[in-house]
């Protein structure tokens, strides 16, 4: 007992009194603790000033938006239940064949892209700035442009997705290739194994349930970018969504927002089953 | 010395090498089964999706010409003209740009507000009722799977145009994906600490504070810092409905065919989107303590 202080001591301020330095912290700590909320509400106070944010218009805002919902008991298909189902399935088959067709471009790319497998560091600079270029255009602008170039539709919306997923599933891919384990890749070199076989059996069975998981997460996501795309003509149930909400039919905005719904937590349940059978239930992220 | 290599007996070694090969085969079985159901899927969502490879080449030079032709002319000569020249409404433009980033500032200090408290309602570790738990997670999902582009619209017909659509717009959309991440990091954390703090008789709040808040503050600010990069690239497309930002001049210039001004636009938006993106990882390493555990 004795010199060890007791765990119920009968008066608290000898306690406070100790651990003094733990407690109580300097004024600088205490100001840069401030200073983050501090910055945040300045700057939206200048962003409410900035843009000008109209809050007399927030009330009636509010009163149109329960109209709206309002309008939208019961759902009703407005007897188009055929064209929203081959919508819907537009917009599968754009999720579906983007995200095949991005990976399949993004897979060889990715490995210019890696630190460990790069033939060259400027290779590696040049391809991840290509990489970033093409995922800060949203996948909306590049329907846009491939609307122009093969026409209304969903072919668009696939090259679309295509495209964007690119940006984003080849840095991924990447950085999946650079946290490999070298030692495997060295193995089947020192057995005399070339390059291309330390990468096929020294490499890709690290990497092939990473990115499986990433393709699998990136094709859920997909199905909901597909769900909007078609705002700009490049197919899917987005074309009707918006007519609908142009002309105040929100009955049938609800029908479609309800299958829309519907069909991504199905494709969640498949493709987390997939998932979890291809990489186990532990290393989900 | 003897060899410590153990040979096996011929009829042993059989047995092993036929069973090797019979899980070969099987292995090989299920992965052209798999390859067959691939192919079967991409024919079936090749003909819906009206994909023809013959359109894409008979108008790739379409596409290609389309960027030759956003591309200013800047010759040596005349440089500082033709910069000009490309970007005659750059203050408009910069404008423009700076109220996209301030609405996705906006819609992400709403959204991951809105997240933050609600996902301690919504982690199974700590959720005080569970059908309050259920509901929650519904709310999340249903935020998260409708288009932010669908609620613009809406908010468009409702508050008029302007960026108060797209901030809801946005921040309705952050509030489910940034509610969903921090669910799950709340529901990852160490369990001691929140018993510690529950046998001293606390309240839900008291919990949340000082055993749960100090594990997953610094992955709640790295995932809004994410998500604020991911905002600023919506922010810039939910213009095109009318809600604010630089998307409307985008789209017009898109639609009507102002070559130039495409390119100058987006340019504008990937630089911007880089600088955030680099500022944002700066921070982010920094948080995490220069370890990343995703």
């Amino acid at each position: 007992m004795s010199g060890r202080p007791s765990l119920c001591p009968t008066d608290p301020g000898e306690v406070l009194a100790r651990h003094q330095t733990l407690l109580q912290r300097s004024p600088l700590q205490r100001a840069s603790s401030l200073a983050i909320p501090v910055a945040l509400a300045l700057l939206t106070a200048f962003a409410i000033w900035w843009l000008e944010i109209p809050f007399s218009q927030i009330l009636t805002g509010l009163s149109s938006l329960a109209k709206f919902v309002a309008l939208m008991f019961p759902p009703s298909t407005g007897g188009h239940l055929a064209l929203l189902v081959k919508a819907m399935e537009e917009t599968l088959a754009i999720a579906f064949l983007g995200t095949l067709i991005a990976t399949v471009m993004a897979f060889p790319i990715s490995f210019f892209a890696a630190s460990n497998t790069t033939p060259h560091p400027l290779v590696r600079f040049l391809v991840r700035r290509a990489l970033d270029t093409i995922r800060s255009v949203d996948a909306l602008i590049w329907a846009l442009v491939f609307v122009g170039v093969v026409g209304l539709g969903p072919f668009a919306g696939i090259l679309a997705i295509a495209v964007s997923d690119t940006g984003a599933l080849g840095k991924l891919f990447s950085e999946a290739i650079e946290s490999t384990d070298a030692r495997g890749r060295e193995s089947v070199l020192a057995s005399g194994g070339t390059q291309l076989l330390a990468v096929r059996f020294g490499l890709l069975p690290q990497v092939l349930p990473i990115i499986a998981g990433q393709i699998l997460y990136y094709f859920e996501s997909n199905v909901r970018s597909a769900t909007i795309i078609g705002i700009v003509g490049a197919g899917g149930i987005g074309l009707q969504l918006s007519e609908q909400i142009r002309t105040y039919d929100f009955d049938q905005v609800a029908f479609a927002v309800i299958m829309i719904l519907v069909t991504v937590a199905v494709i969640d349940v498949i493709s987390g089953k997939l998932r979890f059978a291809i990489i186990g239930r532990r290393a989900v992220g | 010395m003897t060899s410590r290599i153990l040979s096996l007996s011929p009829a042993r070694l059989e047995v092993l090498v036929s069973d090797y090969q019979r899980k070969i085969a099987r292995r090989r079985w299920q992965s052209l089964l798999a390859l067959a159901i691939l192919a079967v899927l991409i024919a079936v969502a090749g003909k819906v999706g009206e994909v023809s490879p013959a359109n894409l080449i008979d108008n790739i030079s379409n596409f290609t010409s389309y960027f030759s032709r956003i591309l200013p002319r800047i010759r040596t000569e005349t440089f500082g003209a033709d910069v000009a020249d490309w970007y005659w409404n750059i203050t408009g433009w910069l404008k423009l740009l700076l109220d996209t980033v301030l609405i996705a500032y906006l819609a992400t200090l709403i959204g991951a507000g809105g997240a933050f408290v609600m996902s301690f309602l919504a982690a199974a570790n700590l959720a005080p009722s569970s059908w309050l738990r259920w509901c929650i997670k519904r709310l999340f999902e249903f935020c998260r799977t409708v288009p932010d582009l669908v609620f613009a619209l809406m908010f468009v017909s409702a508050f008029g145009l302007g960026p108060l659509a797209g901030i809801l717009a946005i921040s309705i959309h952050t509030f489910g994906t940034l509610g969903k991440l921090f669910t799950e990091a709340i529901e990852n954390i160490d369990m001691k600490p929140v018993e510690g703090v529950r046998s001293t008789g606390s309240r839900f709040v008291d919990i949340v504070r000082f055993a749960a808040l100090p594990q997953v503050i610094s992955t709640f600010a790295s995932y809004t810092l994410l998500r604020f990069e991911i905002n600023v690239r919506s922010g810039s497309v939910v213009g095109m409905v009318g809600a604010g930002g630089i998307g409307q001049d985008l789209f017009v210039a898109i639609r009507k065919f102002y070559y130039t001004d495409v390119s100058a636009i987006l340019l504008m938006i990937i630089v911007c989107v880089a600088a955030i993106d680099l500022l944002t990882e700066q921070i982010r390493h920094k948080l995490s303590g220069g370890s990343e555990n995703r």
